[in-house]
């Protein structure tokens, strides 16, 4: 349940992104987590509702973008079947993963004065 | 408010930010990291489930090298300091991070513990993590390779379903390999299949600390990693 840790990680990182607007409303925030990020989203999703009255998130609502994992070749750029081995069948180099392992706050909405 | 038409709308505007939401964590997991560097410390973050002999590759390490003089450890519990005890015993200077109710380490807790660890003369610091597959890997805590412990005794899929984990670990502790005999349904060809399928250069050592099989190829392996290491510091 590491999720709520990310939580409290992501409204200190929205509370830095705001700073010194004063009076700025947070309407909505936006992540990406990454199919390999090690990330339930649901969980991510009740932990923010938790979290948030009180802090500068309570009237914003969460959007969460799931990336889905790409393996892929770093030397042809072929991606890598789901499911199969992690390395190319015809560079025979070890896969690289190209998305799927962000944890990212990608923006957020203010309303401004 | 919309100041246009006064239409009560809310005037929204984008703020465009693309940051790690964990960027605190990680600042704090480089700094270790450049500790260790600087003391030329190779720092081992060892994940697997409960009970899948985290403890007992660190107490069959110290073994092999007679006594772990130049061996430090963090051991990461819900509760108890019972892993740092047994380390501590086994001649492993010890410290236990308790973490109450926290599923995994973070650099902070990592980097709190290591004020109260003497680090003099150590030249490998493992960090047992807490018991869990999910969590821990999450979390840079600035070591320099990720070792997952994987007993035979946990089934053959469970690379599979544990993705996360086993994609960031540099090499697999096949711990608990005297058991298999009493396995019947456990195919190691198929826990080395299932590797495969989710570690992009899968390293497997097939390991026993009840029979001492694997020890040589591990610290084998430690070895060279942290020469590689020195290396690329002496080439930087």
């Amino acid at each position: 349940m590491h999720e709520y840790s990310i939580i409290q990680s992501l409204v200190d990182s929205v509370a830095a992104a705001v700073g010194t607007r004063t009076g700025a409303v947070v309407h909505g925030v936006h992540v990406t987590i990454g199919e390999l990020a090690g990330v339930d989203c649901t969980l991510l999703a009740t932990a923010y509702d938790v979290f948030r009255p009180g802090t500068l998130c309570e009237r914003a609502e969460l959007t969460i973008d799931r990336t889905p994992a790409r393996w892929e070749c770093p030397r042809c750029r072929r991606a890598i079947e789901r499911g199969a081995f992690l390395r190319c069948a015809l560079c025979n180099e070890p896969a690289h993963l190209a998305t799927g392992d962000e944890i990212m706050l990608q923006r957020i909405e203010l309303e401004v004065a | 408010m919309c100041q246009d038409c006064g239409c009560g709308d809310v005037n929204l505007v984008p703020l465009e930010l693309q940051t790690r939401i964990l960027a605190r964590n990680d600042d704090v997991a480089a700094h270790n990291r450049a500790h260790f560097r600087e003391r030329g410390i190779f720092a081992i973050n060892l994940m697997g489930s409960p009970g899948s002999g985290k403890t007992a590759v660190l107490e069959a390490t110290a073994r092999a090298l007679r006594d772990g003089r130049n061996l430090a450890a963090l051991a990461g519990d819900l509760a108890t300091d019972n892993d740092a005890v047994r380390l501590e015993r086994a001649g492993i200077r010890s410290r236990a991070i308790t973490t109450g109710q926290a599923c995994h380490l973070d650099a902070e807790m990592v980097h709190h513990e290591l004020h109260h660890l003497d680090l003099t003369g150590i030249e490998y610091l493992f960090i047992e993590n807490v018991g869990n597959l999910v969590c821990p890997a999450v979390y840079d805590l600035g070591q320099n390779v990720n070792v997952v412990a994987l007993a035979v005794t946990e089934g053959e899929d469970k690379p599979l379903k544990y993705p996360t984990m086993f994609a960031k670990a540099d090499l697999v502790l096949l711990t608990k390999m005297d058991l298999l005999p009493h396995l019947p349904n456990t195919n190691i060809a198929a826990i080395d299949d299932a590797l495969a399928r989710v570690m992009p250069e899968p390293r497997i050592i097939r390991f026993s600390a009840q029979e001492r099989t694997g020890v040589v190829g591990w610290i084998e392996w430690l070895t060279s990693c942290r020469a590689a290491l020195a290396g690329e510091m002496v080439g930087a």
